[in-house]
């Protein structure tokens, strides 16, 4: 294995609630936390550590978003991707012309691995990577929480609903990766100031051949129905008493 | 006339009770006609299912010794030999169906809509983002076909009494290679599904150990319901990843969720918005979780859990 390429997204950061716009246009970003999506820091986390077991692979961590996604960029390389690519563009690219994009870069970079997280904490489409193996034509495990490289082979233990199931796929192949997989490590200050000689190229859908365009409308946007307040209760014996009255138990 | 195949979800000898969710959704579409689709090795059993399921005009079995289990790159191309006569493909919002259904679309070249909530028109729905704190209404273009996954929690299943024509159909389709199944590690199955039961029973962090879930279990036994868990249990070991309710594990609308020792972080309460009625033991009150339930109680789970056993 010579190359692993990680697709990432900026999103908003995790701890941060989002609000909906009060004219119904989208969520409010203005002055919001961005952040790796954390799926996809989970994805790098594991291509650097095939790259510390295996040795002599190159970590290509790949982007598309507006200008500013090169400080997410920045931070993957200073968890240890040795190059970057940011596919600039400034409107929203939905699941599956994002995976053409991704494709237009396996066409070019031609890695034996791609990672990236099962789904962005923002859209929560779950897509990109299964749509990516469907037109490269190559397996895809998803929601992987072991990966076993094993020659030009990949073991791949899923969380499922029933469980844990294991497959094994061909290289090159897609993997997206769930949350039980590994805990990404903390960026070091050090590694932030090497990161900055790291190569990041930033091109564009053009460039790369992908055509732009919205696929699904989104027409508008929604708070989430609230539930009614409850009641407190005193003690098990109310408890039991509320829960009786409502035929629960 | 919208024609619907949906891709029924199964272990080979029950029809899961996401496929009739499903169907649901379907039938919210105005002058729709449903199909059922169906890959195995042996889905006679299963069809009979299906079939049964009200509102359903056909059952079409896909029988293939490499259909035993469901890889998604073995599913997908069988599924767009069958897409031709339909406007809309429909798979569940489960493992197996976000696994499958966005392999299926993009070979079909077209866009998916995920996590289907609710339908406004053929082309016009409603789903959750931002872990459910935003709900967005698209639209997708009617001149393509629409391939979608239903959020499961958000339909009833629908009934039975049905009698929809089976067929088998041999599709010409070369199958690759290049994915294997290995193997599979379940849970035991004695306790309701999570996904489908009535009453759950979820344990958090303040559980403290995989021993003290055996409270849970014992309590959830008593009155029938199923054990879930939050991520954090689960990352902490206590309970297995199955088990896990929220954004990224299950989600589900029981009549009745009791959480217990769970704060509530927003990802865990995404799972269980469609609940009835929510109860929560901690012994934080300020704990977000009391923000959503319908019954509260501030106070030590290791007392609580055990009286409340003896009381119901």
């Amino acid at each position: 294995m010579q190359k692993i390429m990680v697709c990432m997204k900026r999103v908003v950061d995790y701890n941060v609630r989002v609000r909906v716009k009060p004219d119904g246009s989208g969520v409010m970003l203005d002055g919001v936390k961005m952040s790796l999506n954390p799926f996809d820091e989970i994805a790098l986390e594991e291509a650097l550590r095939i790259k510390e077991r295996v040795g002599n692979i190159e970590v290509l961590a790949v982007s598309i978003g507006v200008a500013d996604t090169q400080q997410q960029l920045r931070t993957a390389l200073a968890m240890g991707a040795d190059r970057a690519v940011l596919v600039q563009s400034d409107a929203a690219v939905e699941p599956l012309i994002a995976a053409q994009t991704f494709l237009a870069l396996v066409k070019k970079e031609n890695p034996d691995l791609v990672l990236l997280g099962k789904q962005a904490i923002d859209d929560d489409a779950n897509q990109t990577g299964q749509m990516l193996a469907a037109i490269w034509d190559r397996p895809q495990a998803t929601y992987a929480s072991k990966v076993e490289i094993n020659g030009g082979k990949v073991q791949v233990t899923r969380e499922v609903d029933a469980g844990l199931e294991t497959i094994e796929v061909d290289l090159p192949a897609v993997i997206t990766v769930d949350l039980r997989l590994n805990e990404p490590r903390y960026v070091k200050l050090p590694d932030i100031m090497k990161a900055k000689k790291k190569p990041l190229e930033v091109t564009s859908l053009d460039t790369l051949g992908v055509s732009a365009g919205q696929l699904i409308k989104t027409v508008k946007t929604d708070p989430p129905p609230q539930r009614q307040k409850g009641v407190m209760v005193k003690d098990v014996a109310e408890l039991v008493d509320v829960l009786k009255k409502k035929g629960l138990i | 006339m919208h024609k619907i195949l949906i891709i029924g979800e199964h272990d080979g000898k029950t029809l899961n009770p996401a496929t009739a969710k499903c169907v649901t959704c379907a039938k919210a579409i105005a002058d729709s006609e449903i199909t059922i689709a169906l890959l195995g090795a042996d889905t006679a059993g299963v069809a009979s299912q299906a079939a049964a399921v009200a509102g359903v005009k056909a059952v079409l079995r896909v029988d293939r010794a490499e259909n035993a289990h469901p890889l998604a790159a073995t599913f997908a191309p069988q599924i767009v030999a069958l897409a031709a006569d339909y406007s809309h493909l429909f798979g569940p919002s489960t493992s197996f169906g976000k696994d499958l259904m966005p392999r299926v679309a993009a070979l079909l070249g077209v866009p998916q809509v995920s996590d289907l909530m609710a339908v406004e028109s053929a082309y016009r729905f409603r789903r959750p983002i931002y872990a459910g704190n935003a709900i967005v209404t698209v639209e997708a273009d009617a001149s393509r076909k629409l391939v979608a996954t239903v959020r499961v929690a958000s339909f009833e299943a629908a009934g039975t009494g049905g009698s929809a024509a089976v067929d088998s159909k041999s599709l010409n389709v070369t199958l690759p290679s290049h994915t294997r199944y290995v193997g599979a590690k379940t849970g035991s199955t004695d306790r309701p599904d999570l996904q489908t039961a009535s009453k759950v029973v979820s344990g958090g962090r303040a559980l403290g150990s995989a021993e003290n879930f055996k409270l849970l279990f014992s309590f959830a036994d008593k009155i029938g319901a199923a054990v879930g868990a939050s991520r954090a249990a689960v990352d902490a070991g206590y309970a297995p990843n199955e088990m896990q309710v929220g954004q990224t594990g299950k989600i589900i609308s029981p009549e009745m969720y009791i959480a217990v020792g769970i704060s509530g972080a927003i990802q865990h309460l995404t799972g269980i918005k469609d609940a009835r009625t929510i109860v929560a033991i901690n012994k934080d009150a300020e704990a977000p979780i009391f923000e959503v339930a319908d019954v509260g109680l501030v106070g030590d789970l290791f007392q609580i859990v055990p009286e409340l056993e003896k009381l119901v």
